[in-house]
């Protein structure tokens, strides 16, 4: 029967009319404004040959610069972790004054522009800001410094995490703390071994999110970086400097990497968190 | 408890009454409050203070004079118009793809919904460099632009794509769960009786999203003023011409004029605070009008 090759629908039968010409639009658009352009990015970079990619990519500035990237972004991401779990916990276990305004501040770092943000950050920041003056006597730099990358990308991480945290702790069953409570448990047992393992896939993802946003985070972290080769030189800045010398090619090389790095870490997290579901549920 | 050493909150009220056990010891609750408040205050709040404090720094003459600039009013005419042209956009972008999205089932939905999340994890500055690289000289639209005397990269349209590019997941994020979420029977009802798909739309849709609508299209604006990465690699920072809000932050910022570089970027961090006030307003007012899976 020709009915039974047709038993998997390309579409669930719907009364409601205009499926076509809206998924039509959504598609044409998307690939107007997002497909091509990104195909674009990748067809220039296959433009070269694989060892001219890799002389690239092995230059001493470019890889200092991922190093830099990466290594301020994962620590950024940790830190919103723990202080995201903190936040989020105070938010959801605690009831006080003005509890809804903080609530509203979390998510200022979404809301605020990335290049206030870093001209506000520097200024605080710097050896002569309310904050840079406490540590500079130390001899300790924050701004123009790698710590001042990690401050920024704190700033942009942190909404990340506990806007994926708050939702779990909501939801979590207070039974299962009770229930350890009353073996005997104490408190800082229940939260090891029962709040926090529920947490985790969140706290993964939150850490994930936190993580993507800052490898590829530019407007707040220039204005504090400093920007010196080889020592505060983030990846987008340095794919904006190839930029401003023509060198389309080695612009979309770095761009390429750095994006399929991100993704292939996106999609490890995803796994690793998709496991941790499985063990979970049991 | 005595009022002398209470703490200044307790701890939520319905498990407070019943759920003892919940009950973190009294050190803990003041650590974690005062250590979340702090982290906030410190990586949130000061921020902001010092644009204001930074702004006033020499009075409110001098903060008046940085606005009235032409420079800056260029700025913030070119910011305008640029969210004037991509928030409607992305807007009929976000409707067209939820309805065909939220309201139908095919085949390789999650594909297409992952794709739309996709400027999402690009960095700003590949979202900017992708139309470098179509319309810009040496691109590949570049030479036959040049010869017909139109310009992309480097003038409104380069910044108007690249801010459509960075913007165009809010609205279709926010109405993709929640069209989802309410199904197709009052549509179907109104199939029923008779009715079009533009008179469906109108009837019953639209009043069903209003808000989450408003929601999407009020994030998507916070961003597409305040996009700076994207736009700064496609507008080439020609004053007066092609600069934006957040690019002038910049500029002035780099020219060491604090006072102006702060006193522009307070308009943005103003713009932000009213964002985020409307948001709060429209999450605690109507919130089981917007997508179900928020709090």
């Amino acid at each position: 029967m020709t009915a039974a090759i047709f038993s998997t629908p390309m579409r669930r039968w719907s009364i409601l009319p205009g499926f076509g010409p809206a998924l039509g639009f959504t598609l044409t658009y998307l690939s107007l404004i997002v497909l091509i352009p990104l195909s674009a990015l990748f067809l220039k970079a296959s433009e070269m040959d694989l060892s001219a990619v890799w002389r690239i990519l092995s230059n001493p500035r470019v890889l200092a610069a991922f190093r830099l990237t990466f290594a301020a972004s994962a620590i950024a991401a940790a830190v919103n972790c723990g202080a995201g779990l903190v936040i989020a916990w105070l938010l959801v276990r605690y009831r006080f004054w003005g509890r809804r305004v903080v609530d509203a501040l979390v998510d200022l770092p979404f809301a605020l522009p990335t290049a206030v943000a870093g001209v506000a950050l520097s200024a605080l920041m710097a050896k002569n800001g309310w904050i840079g003056s406490l540590f500079a006597p130390f001899g300790i730099a924050i701004a123009y410094a790698p710590p001042g990358i990690a401050v920024a990308l704190i700033f942009v991480g942190l909404p990340f995490v506990v806007r994926t945290v708050q939702p779990v702790l909501q939801d979590f069953e207070p039974e299962l703390e009770e229930a350890a409570a009353t073996l005997g448990a104490d408190r800082w047992q229940t939260f090891l071994k029962i709040t926090l393992p529920a947490l985790t896939p969140a706290l993964l993802t939150g850490f994930a999110l936190a993580f993507a946003r800052a490898i590829g985070e530019y407007g707040s972290v220039i204005f504090i970086a400093g920007n010196r080769p080889g020592f505060t030189e983030i990846v987008p800045l340095l794919i904006v400097i190839k930029l401003e010398e023509f060198d389309y090619r080695g612009a979309s090389v770095i761009a390429v990497a750095s994006l399929l790095i991100s993704f292939a870490l996106l999609l490890l997290i995803n796994l690793l968190q998709r496991r941790l579901g499985a063990h979970e549920r049991g | 408890m005595s009022a002398a050493n209470a703490p200044p909150f307790e701890a939520n009220t319905e498990m407070r009454r019943d759920r003892p056990a919940l009950r973190d010891p009294r050190w803990a609750r003041w650590a974690i409050f005062i250590f979340g408040i702090g982290f906030l205050t410190l990586f949130v709040v000061l921020p902001v203070v010092t644009v204001g404090i930074e702004a006033f720094r020499k009075g409110v003459p001098a903060y008046l004079d940085a606005l009235s600039q032409p420079d800056t009013i260029s700025a913030i005419d070119m910011t305008l118009s640029v969210a004037a042209i991509a928030v409607p956009l992305n807007c009929i972008f976000g409707v067209a793809a939820a309805w065909a999205l939220g309201k139908f089932d095919f085949r390789g939905k999650t594909v297409v919904m992952s794709l739309i999340d996709l400027p999402f994890s690009v960095s700003p500055v590949i979202s900017g460099m992708v139309f470098l690289l179509l319309f810009g000289l040496q691109g590949w639209f570049g030479g036959w632009l040049r010869d017909h005397h139109l310009k992309i990269v480097f003038a409104l349209p380069g910044l108007v794509l690249a801010t459509m590019f960075v913007t165009l997941p809010f609205v279709a994020r926010e109405l993709i769960p929640l069209m989802q979420e309410q199904g197709t029977d009052e549509e179907e009802a109104a199939r029923m009786l008779g009715a079009g798909g533009w008179r469906i739309f109108f009837s019953i849709t639209l009043p069903n999203i209003k808000w989450a609508l408003l929601y999407g299209v009020l994030l998507c604006n916070a961003r597409a003023m305040g996009e700076f990465g994207a736009v700064s690699v496609v507008s080439g920072h020609i004053r007066g011409l092609t600069n934006t809000l957040p690019l002038q932050v910049d500029i002035l910022y780099n020219e060491y004029n604090m006072v102006a570089a702060f006193s522009v970027a307070s308009l943005l961090a103003g713009l932000a605070l009213v964002t985020l006030i409307v948001k709060s307003f429209l999450e605690w007012r109507y919130a089981d009008q917007l997508a179900l899976t928020r709090r």
